[in-house]
């Protein structure tokens, strides 16, 4: 056995101090934090004071005044205008004369939107799936490993083609709850699940260490009920590894959206998103390299920093630790 | 050893029935997709389509058609498309010396760069070249790698094609290795390097973190005060034990990228391997060929993970008592 168990408020003080110390992890936050403002609260702001374009307002037979010329936004061969200096078209325009800047800064929205409530269904299903199987053991432990080892065998990107096809024919029904084949709801739900293992194993690794350790013999001599041992022994103490997964894993659920949209089962193909913005983007890559290149340029640095991010986490929490997701 | 071997291959039999089940429940819970409608073409009557799903076996049970079709796929070999109605196979079986080319030159490039750098940076610790591999491996996994394949195709075949210096590579498709083995490797140069710079800088750091493990162990000391050189130490001693963590790994994104990447560098490239007939089968909502690929993309993930594991224990001595 290795010693003490790390104590939950001890760690995170700990971690903190050396978070705050750590120059990549600072820059990391503050480049996310100002991709959120500009996407979130910045969005509109951007539509209503600089540029009046919405992100699916058409602009076909428009022009902007550049260096007092009147240049056509989309030019007589279709050809949309390039990216430039200026409030309107910032980024250029796409074929149909729509504004990429406008468009990122929506997609962007939707991208995170995605990306960020998959990663927590993902880890909350995984801290559930993991803490149970761990410490209830015997038979829950075989049924919800064998569940995971399956999931694990598919290739990531297979299942989740697999899976957003079946549900995007006719959306989901569970019950009385059914979920439109249109809604964001089947990316986020689909992305979640083809991740889940990757979490839940190490979890549940964790807490079989944690387990045999003595103050979870004390809880457990003491009569407390084995929910109230998960929640308030167990839970807090494998915290710190479910913090920097969510990191990592918003990162990777961000490239999977990207990936499936490209291949047309991810976010409904009229919904602006990161990925559905290179996919259409891509077919017109010759004439219009940049409705391509910004979109893949806004994912990396999202990415970018949020896995610097989620390192330097894991770097706080525990320098030891081994922690991957594979795409 | 031989009983380990033997557990591991009766496990990998298991998990795959249980994938095949898995993935033909997916499959039919679509419930839009009625199959005989979209056989039936235009205009069919209600005859028409009894008909087709009397001939195609939709009106049996749902595990007699899971046998029917285990039985298609695995024994008959005549597993037919909904969209075309062409086998499916067959055209498997075409697209697997595409994939596996793209695949395995991929991870010559990643594994070899990969150690490199690694043993590089481990060596020279803390140093500029150690930190710049730090960034590079994160940039590296942080790439969509379909966004890289399409921007590095435009680039070095349209862009800066009149350059000399990228003249020489096509834009995309495939040439067999048997028939020319120039065009061949320059067809797949782009698609290779796409598929490994995703790899190289994490495989560098896996390996660059387990040397900084080893260095300090006891027996590395022991054969350093034997008074063996410190290139011997490293090639004897100390890689022998960081390379076991790269085995596991490599067993695990080969499998991936053999069953599951492949499917978004492949349409890019116009390789027409088992991934392009992957992407192409989604885009039809065609089941057969899905679910075809789906089994095989898990085969090559369970196969690989298996062959790791054993690996492993063959490696690790310590391994195969815990």
């Amino acid at each position: 056995m290795n010693g003490s168990p790390p104590i939950a408020g001890g760690s995170f003080r700990t971690a903190w101090r050396r978070l705050r110390r750590n120059p990549a992890a600072i820059g990391s936050a503050i480049v996310l934090f100002l991709i959120l403002f500009a996407c979130f609260p910045g969005a509109p702001l951007w539509v209503s004071h600089a540029c009046h374009h919405g992100p699916d307002d058409q602009n076909i037979q428009g022009t902007v005044t550049e260096n007092g010329h009147k240049v056509p936004v989309v030019a007589n061969d279709g050809t949309p205008i390039g990216p430039g200096l200026r409030a309107c078209y910032l980024l250029g325009a796409d074929a149909n004369g729509r504004d990429l800047f406008v468009r990122l800064l929506y997609g962007g929205r939707v991208s995170l939107e995605v990306g960020i409530t998959s990663a927590v269904l993902c880890v909350l299903v995984a801290l559930l799936l993991g803490i149970l199987s761990a410490y209830a053991g015997g038979m829950t432990d075989s049924v919800i490993s064998r569940f995971l080892d399956l999931i694990w065998s598919f290739p990531v990107y297979l299942l989740a083609v697999a899976l957003a096809t079946a549900f995007a024919v006719n959306g989901i029904s569970i019950g009385p709850l059914h979920v439109a084949s249109t809604s964001l709801a089947i990316p986020i739900v689909v992305i979640s699940i083809v991740y889940i293992p990757y979490v839940a194993r190490p979890i549940r690794g964790q807490v079989l260490t944690l387990r045999r350790m003595e103050f979870i013999e004390a809880a457990i001599a003491s009569g407390y009920r084995p929910t109230r041992i998960m929640a308030v022994e167990l839970l807090p103490n494998v915290a710190s590894m479910a913090l920097v997964f969510l990191t990592l894993i918003v990162a990777t659920n961000i490239l999977t959206e990207a990936a499936l949209s490209f291949l047309g089962v991810g976010v409904p193909l009229l919904t602006p998103s990161w990925g559905n913005i290179i996919e259409q983007g891509y077919q017109t890559i010759v004439t219009a390299p940049w409705l391509t290149v910004a979109p893949g340029l806004a994912i990396m640095l999202t990415v970018v920093s949020l896995n610097v991010l989620g390192d330097a986490l894991r770097d706080a929490f525990d320098p030891h630790a081994r922690i991957r997701i594979r795409g | 050893m031989v009983r380990a071997v033997v557990g591991r291959i009766l496990g990998l039999i298991a998990v795959l029935v249980a994938i095949s089940v898995a993935v033909f429940v997916i499959f039919n819970v679509i419930p839009g997709g009625d199959p005989a409608l979209r056989l039936a073409g235009r205009h069919p009557t209600q005859e028409n389509i009894r008909q087709i799903r009397h001939d195609w076996g939709f009106d049996q049970p749902l595990y007699v058609q899971y046998a029917d079709t285990m039985e298609r796929l695995f024994i008959k070999h005549d597993l037919i498309s909904y969209q075309d109605q062409t086998p499916v196979l067959p055209a498997i079986e075409r697209g697997i010396p595409r994939t596996l080319s793209l695949a395995i030159g991929a991870a010559v490039i990643w594994l070899f760069f990969g150690i490199l750098i690694g043993v590089l940076s481990g060596v020279y610790q803390g140093r500029w070249l150690d930190r710049v591999l730090t960034v590079l491996a994160l940039a590296g996994v942080s790439i969509p790698i379909f966004w890289l394949g399409a921007v590095s195709l435009y680039l070095f075949t349209f862009k800066y094609h009149g350059s000399p210096l990228f003249a020489w590579i096509p834009a995309g498709g495939y040439v067999p290795l048997t028939q020319d083995p120039v065009g061949w490797a320059t067809h797949l140069i782009l698609p290779w390097l796409t598929l490994a710079i995703v790899s190289i800088g994490f495989y560098a750091r896996v390996v660059r973190n387990s040397m900084l493990e080893t260095k300090h162990q006891d027996y590395i000391r022991t054969a350093r005060a034997k008074g063996l050189s410190p290139a011997r130490v490293l090639t004897r001693h100390t890689l022998r034990t960081c390379l076991i963590p790269v085995i596991t790994l490599f067993g695990l994104d080969f499998g991936a990228a053999v069953g599951g990447t492949v499917i978004l560098i492949e349409p890019i490239f116009g390789l027409e391997g088992v991934g392009q007939y992957a992407q192409e089968s989604v885009a039809h909502l065609d089941l057969p060929p899905l679910m075809a690929l789906t089994l095989y993309g898990a085969f090559f993930v369970v196969i690989f993970n298996t062959l790791a594991d054993l690996a492993y224990l063959w490696l690790d001595p310590r391994s195969r008592t815990a």
